[in-house]
């Protein structure tokens, strides 16, 4: 028998897969419907507050904090774009967005900075963890999308779901790199006098890695973004509709607009958070 | 002295690396440690290491570049978990003791002063000098009391609330001390606390050391690899080499007997007039004449001939030292009217005695100036002995074949 021999032996993996998919469904969609309720009820949440607050409040935050960590001249363009969203009529959608953004980022944060601290002081975990990293960030997003809504439905849940394997790795690989950057002499110092583990990650090198966190948290804020068009193809609201919309029935102008949006806010709180993370 | 030790180590090694079961065999079939190497990938860090430290005493652990002196001074504190051995600190056993005992051990007994300093970028000086009490959960205002007390004992009290990267090398380095004074602990590890600072800055440190010990004796672990160093502050030293502890005593006495080529070459081009007292040259060979039981001159002149001697050392009858006579100045005392037939008027003007802690090139020019041999006297003012210029030569002679040895000398940075 000739093992060269493609054509005739094939590994049925696809099949597998689909079966598998097909199991999950069928039998464990209750449980899935019921992991996707605290992202639900945070969403919710957001969109609330973000819809509820006139205009004028939102921009003062934001401007607020552009002042407050980044300067004046982001300060500036901070009011720009608010007012150029507003204009432009993608007020609704920006706010939309922005809540699916926020509530990816805090779930990215929460589950990302406690595996990048585990990540950080252990080469076994960070061994185990890399591959995952490297599929979450390189699968094509179309892939996983469909199981994500057989399980999840269709709708902003799952776009944010989306979101949130795209955007968590950067935030756990800098969270870990910022752990094991760390002098060890200072990891040993600190032993020396006496520190428990807790006390060495709690004073020393949590504070210490803090601005690679923060570079962190900024990249996922803009993964995120990056996300919201695919998002909107499975129903989640928000700036990508515009674009999606947009090229389905070639309204260029319209897409475009859209996607100007997105990339301006993108700055703003590229500029804002690296700001922060300056401090 | 006290005659408990403070800390005692008992056959500790270290072996790093992947195969420590062999290279232990290896090491017992009497291989070096870098065929160990080669054969192991295993390093030796420290072999069966035993010695003993006293309390109060400043204990300098020398050796080259990777002959293992952090890795015995992290086992003190098990920063390295020894392979095997035993450390006892007021006898009890810190190898033996759990997470939480090491813990509580490392905040109230034991610190530590780095090379690299090792100050935390991100907390002001106050806050770093406050580090292991803040570690022992002792609250804000009484901790940061005693960082500052411990601040002022090296002169930084102004700088508490400024960062360390502000500060100059030397200063960010007293903080390291002071970090590690504040807990006020009784045994202090020094691991080349101060071989990053220029040599100026260096010796100020080392002075501001020995004051600090002067004012309050804490067992220091001092390592180094600068012989003028240790000699400087050490009370008893410690060579190291590959791992094996070779030598252990006081500077005087390592340098008057090396045990062995390695450490005869560390003292190469070591001035021995420095470091060696006439304390620890002189000998009792001269005769000594006590001039309490009535001795006339004529019976101290029969003693002198009777031993072939031309001087004579005259004591009281506790040892006190009253002056040198000669046979010369014997007989012409003799020769005198009875009354003046006393020891005392043989006294041999300029006979002026030195003392025991005096240095070897203190006492040069007195021992090259006169004759006889000087005299040496305890700080009571007893005699002790007394050296020949042969004798001062003889010891001149024997570090001279130190220096001409045939090792090749340590670089003594
Ligand atoms: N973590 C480790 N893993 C493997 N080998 C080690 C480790 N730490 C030390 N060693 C080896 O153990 C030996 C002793 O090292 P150590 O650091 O104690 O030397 P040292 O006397 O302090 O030298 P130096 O003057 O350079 O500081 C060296 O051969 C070193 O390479
Ligand atoms: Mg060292």
């Amino acid at each position: 028998m000739n093992i060269f021999n493609f054509d005739e032996q094939q590994i049925p993996l696809d099949e597998w897969i689909q079966t598998f998919v097909d199991w999950l469904v069928a039998n464990y969609r209750d449980i899935f419907q019921i992991i996707k309720a605290p992202i639900e009820w945070s969403l919710n949440g957001l969109e609330w507050l973000f819809a509820t607050l006139p205009p004028w409040v939102v921009i003062l935050l934001f401007a607020v904090a552009a002042w407050r960590f980044a300067g004046k001249r982001v300060t500036l363009f901070t009011l720009l774009t608010f007012l150029l969203i507003g204009y432009l009529g993608l007020w609704e959608d920006t706010m939309t967005t922005l809540s699916m953004v926020i509530c990816s980022v805090v779930f990215c944060a929460v589950a990302g900075i406690p595996l990048g601290i585990m990540a950080g002081r252990s080469d076994r975990f960070e061994m185990i963890l890399r591959p995952f990293l490297d599929a979450m960030q390189t699968t094509p997003a179309f892939v996983y999308l469909v199981p994500v809504v057989m399980l999840f439905s269709i709708g902003t849940v799952s776009g944010i779901l989306a979101t949130i394997v795209f955007a968590l790795p950067p935030i756990i690989r800098l969270t870990s790199l910022g752990i094991r950057q760390v002098h060890p002499e200072l990891v040993e110092a600190a032993l020396a006098f006496g520190a428990t583990n807790w006390q060495v990650l709690r004073k020393v090198q949590f504070p210490l890695a803090m601005p690679s966190i923060m570079a962190g948290l900024n990249q996922t804020i803009m993964m995120a973004l990056s996300m919201v068009v695919i998002a909107a193809l499975i129903g989640a609201g928000g700036l990508g509709n515009p674009v999606v919309q947009g090229l389905n029935t070639l309204e260029i102008g319209m897409a475009t607009v859209g996607g100007l949006a997105i990339v301006l806010l993108a700055m703003v709180l590229d500029r804002i958070t690296q700001g922060i993370g300056k401090k | 002295m006290d005659v408990t030790p403070k800390i005692a180590i008992k056959n500790l090694f270290k072996i790093f690396g992947p195969q420590p079961k062999k290279a232990r065999t290896l090491l017992e079939q009497g291989l070096s440690k870098e065929e160990i190497f080669e054969l192991t990938e295993t390093t030796i860090g420290v072999q069966n290491a035993s010695f003993e430290i006293y309390a109060g005493e400043i204990f300098v652990i020398m050796g080259l570049s990777g002959s293992g002196k952090s890795t015995i001074v992290r086992m003190l504190n098990r920063l390295i978990e020894p392979t095997s051995g035993q450390v006892f600190v007021d006898n009890e056993e810190i190898t033996s003791m759990n997470r939480g005992q090491l813990v509580q051990m490392r905040r109230k007994k034991m610190s530590m002063v780095f090379q690299s300093f090792a100050l935390m970028p991100h907390m002001s000086v106050l806050q770093n000098a406050a580090f292991g009490l803040e570690m022992d959960g002792i609250d804000r205002k009484t901790r940061e009391e005693r960082a500052l007390k411990a601040l002022e004992q090296v002169g930084l009290e102004a700088w508490a609330e400024s960062m360390p990267a502000e500060l100059s090398g030397g200063m960010q380095q007293r903080v390291g001390l002071a970090r590690g004074l504040a807990t006020d602990p009784e045994v202090l590890l020094m691991d080349e606390a101060f071989s990053a600072l220029d040599p100026l800055i260096r010796t100020e440190m080392q002075d501001e050391l020995l004051r600090l010990q002067a004012r309050q004796k804490r067992t220091i672990v001092f390592i180094s690899h600068d012989l003028d160093e240790a000699m400087r502050i050490g009370d008893r030293i410690a060579i190291m080499e590959g791992g094996r502890v070779v030598q252990v005593g006081t500077p005087e006495e390592i340098l008057q007997n090396p045990a062995d080529d390695y450490v005869r070459a560390f003292f190469r081009g070591v001035d021995p007039t420095n470091i060696l007292t006439a304390g620890d040259i002189a000998l009792d060979s001269q005769v000594t004449i006590v001039i309490a039981d009535g001795k006339s001159p004529r019976a101290a002149l029969q003693r002198l001939i009777k031993n072939d001697r031309d001087y004579g050392y005259v004591v009281d009858s506790e040892r006190h030292f009253k002056g040198i006579v000669s046979t010369d100045s014997l007989r012409e005392v003799i020769e005198r009217p009875e009354v003046d037939q006393t020891i005392p008027n043989a006294y041999l003007p300029g006979a002026k005695p030195a003392f025991s802690g005096d240095y070897m090139q203190d006492i040069l020019p007195q021992v090259a100036s006169h004759p006889w041999p000087l005299a040496i006297l305890d700080d009571d003012g007893k005699y002790l002995g007394a050296i020949s210029k042969n004798l001062f030569l003889r010891t001149l002679h024997r570090s001279e074949q130190v220096e001409n040895g045939t090792l090749e000398g340590p670089a003594t940075k």
